[in-house]
């Protein structure tokens, strides 16, 4: 399934006015938990697994991004929950856990399989090597607008 | 195939981001006629998978006294430095 079908509009949230990387889980662990896709106990898995193996990628621009996720036992369906950010929050980088990278927006991933949602993790790799895309998501306004800019980013 | 050379891919879960990983070297590799075998797995399965493989792309720190190179890498998740490390895993796997 594509990303654009997969990130529901009550799993994202623009201008999220967050603390830390913990915060950002959370807040949007609770989306993906609202919407039914992932079982009570993935946010602290997720929190867990960020401190062990962070997923903070720099993109090498003024934008850095976080994908964190956890173990498909956590998950009941796959899905993804966004979130932009007023302000930067820190998250280890992913290849070099001793570095922190300022954030600005974060893809929670609920996985389930690795073969069926492929095209989705391709898509959001897309989507973070598309630095206009990512500008564009940043700078949104309301949700149709950001799901508008990522369909229209996929269909090329 | 015999000679096919084999690469082992791993990341925190072996779900996520060696999925997209593993996808962007095959297709890189393929454009250029290279055909490998690739696994996927886990950071902490590298110790015990290493042995069977020629070379290990991670884009998490791995244990790195198996023997085997090691390329740590998070270009095909930004796209940035993609090329190089395309160039960077022929070499490795000339050798």
């Amino acid at each position: 399934m594509a990303l654009s079908d997969l990130l529901l509009k009550s799993t994202i949230t623009l201008n999220l006015d967050s603390q830390s990387s913990s915060d950002v889980i959370q807040h949007l662990g609770s989306k993906l938990l609202d919407a039914g896709l992932v079982k009570a106990s993935f946010v602290n898995a997720a929190l867990e697994r960020e401190k062990i193996m962070p997923t903070g990628l720099p993109l090498g621009g003024t934008i850095n991004a976080a994908i964190p996720h956890t173990d498909v036992e956590h998950v009941y369906k796959a899905g993804v929950a966004m979130a932009t950010l007023t302000q930067p929050v820190t998250f280890q980088n992913m290849v070099n856990p001793t570095e922190g990278v300022e954030v600005r927006i974060v893809f929670l991933l609920a996985l389930d399989q690795p073969k069926s949602q492929i095209e989705m993790l391709q898509e959001i790799a897309g989507v973070l090597q598309n630095p206009n895309l990512i500008e564009g998501l940043v700078s949104a306004k309301s949700i149709p607008e950001a799901l508008q800019l990522i369909k229209d980013a996929s269909s090329g | 195939m015999e000679g096919k050379k084999r690469i082992l891919v791993a990341c925190g879960t072996a779900i996520a981001t060696s999925t997209v990983v593993a996808k962007a070297i095959e297709e890189a590799l393929e454009k250029r006629g290279i055909y490998v075998t690739i696994r996927q797995c886990k950071a902490s399965e590298v110790p015990s998978l290493a042995a069977d493989a020629d070379l290990i792309v991670t884009t998490t720190p791995v244990a790195t006294d198996h023997g085997k190179p090691v390329i740590q890498t998070l270009s095909f998740l930004t796209g940035i430095g993609k090329e190089a490390v395309i160039e960077e895993i022929i070499e490795k796997l000339k050798d």
